[in-house]
């Protein structure tokens, strides 16, 4: 007797992974940030992992997760660092009108690939793997065959496909130097040059400030006359606006001087 | 096993979702992730078919559209690393260097 009819384990992991990818792939085009987008994305192609192993796939498992998910995902999120992950999608429409003809038009092809292809499938019914699978002595063999026996023209394709990506890659990556690269003793005479001419300080540059709440690199460090030192914040967190005001972190400490002082008040 | 036709829906969706991003995302990175759905879904619908018809082909076919992917993928983040690095930006309204 079972309580829920006509539900196996295959297709209940269908309906769970099914809600979770289409959340996942609405997720992917709807977070303003990239980083969430990119998570997203993985979640789906785990999910997708899942789904192929509900359908007798098991090599393809291990290939979406590793290749897909592994690999594929996670050159997403370097390139995503590479770039700056704190730049958000701008929202403002280039093209009037452009969004909601945009939902339209995916609302459509959905439209038209359920009902126009799958209204040909309608029916048809799976006759399934296990005949497939076992015919070979399992699922990887039976792919190896077809790999290696009706496909191998294609897989020596893919080959080649492969090299000359990997040779494009490298001749975008590749970038001229316009000017000799400087070496140590070069940076060193120009600091040395620079001491002379200006008067700039040749050693390092001052440490960020160490205050009583906080000692984060945007924290600047006060001079003896309790002004700013410029060069004691990297130039890219000035530039992006990221620094702590000292005015903020002095009254952290001034106003714990003066919770202590009051105590001792109180004492006397 | 699973009513095939449900997963073939679902591979639907998952290609319209993917197809909507394209259309709606500025950042070139995100674009490119939603192309990279609209190719897992299709991989879903092939794996769907090769169950459907018993043989293993789709699922050959399936391996060879990661392939093509992963190519892909190389070349393309390339080729938004080369314009982030002249033009300080991923949003494709930017590169719009062939505009008249």
């Amino acid at each position: 007797m079972t309580l829920v009819p006509m539900v196996t384990g295959a297709s209940a992991a269908f309906w769970i992974c099914g809600t979770l990818m289409v959340l996942g792939a609405l997720g992917l085009v709807f977070f303003r940030k990239a980083v969430y987008s990119a998570l997203s994305m993985a979640f789906v192609m785990l999910n997708l992992a899942v789904l192929y192993a509900t359908m007798d796939a098991p090599f393809l498992v291990f290939v979406q997760i590793i290749v897909y998910t592994g690999a594929i995902m996670m050159l997403f999120l370097f390139v995503l660092m590479l770039v700056g992950v704190d730049t958000p999608d701008s929202v403002v429409e280039t093209l009037r009108g452009q969004r909601p003809a945009a939902i339209i038009a995916a609302v459509a092809m959905g439209a038209l690939l359920i009902f126009g292809i799958g209204g040909s499938v309608r029916g048809v019914g799976s006759i399934g793997l296990t005949q497939a699978n076992t015919a070979d002595g399992g699922n990887v063999e039976g792919i190896a065959n077809l790999l290696f026996g009706r496909y191998v023209f294609i897989f020596e394709l893919t080959s080649a496909l492969l090299i000359t990506a990997a040779l494009g890659a490298m001749v975008l990556a590749h970038r001229t130097r316009i000017g000799a690269k400087l070496g140590q003793r070069a940076h060193a005479s120009e600091r040395m040059r620079a001491y002379a001419t200006t008067g700039a300080h040749p050693g390092t540059l001052p440490s960020s400030g160490v205050y009583a709440g906080d000692n984060s690199i945007a924290a600047p460090a006060l001079l003896p006359d309790g002004s700013v030192s410029e060069a004691s914040i990297s130039q890219t967190l000035t530039l992006r606006g990221a620094t702590l005001d000292p005015e903020d972190l002095r009254k952290v400490t001034a106003d714990r001087f003066a919770a202590i002082e009051a105590t001792q008040e109180v004492d006397e | 096993m699973t009513n095939p036709e449900n997963v073939l829906i679902l591979a639907s969706v998952l290609f319209a979702i993917g197809g909507l991003g394209v259309m709606l995302r500025r950042n070139a990175l995100v674009a490119f992730m939603c192309v990279e759905l609209m190719l897992n879904s299709a991989n879903l619908a092939f794996v769907t078919a090769s169950a459907m018809h018993g043989g293993l082909d789709g699922q050959v076919a399936s391996f060879f559209v990661m392939v093509v992917a992963a190519a892909e993928v190389v070349v393309g983040l390339a080729i938004i690393m080369t314009i982030y690095r002249t033009r300080r930006t991923t949003s494709v309204d930017d590169a719009n260097l062939l505009k008249l």
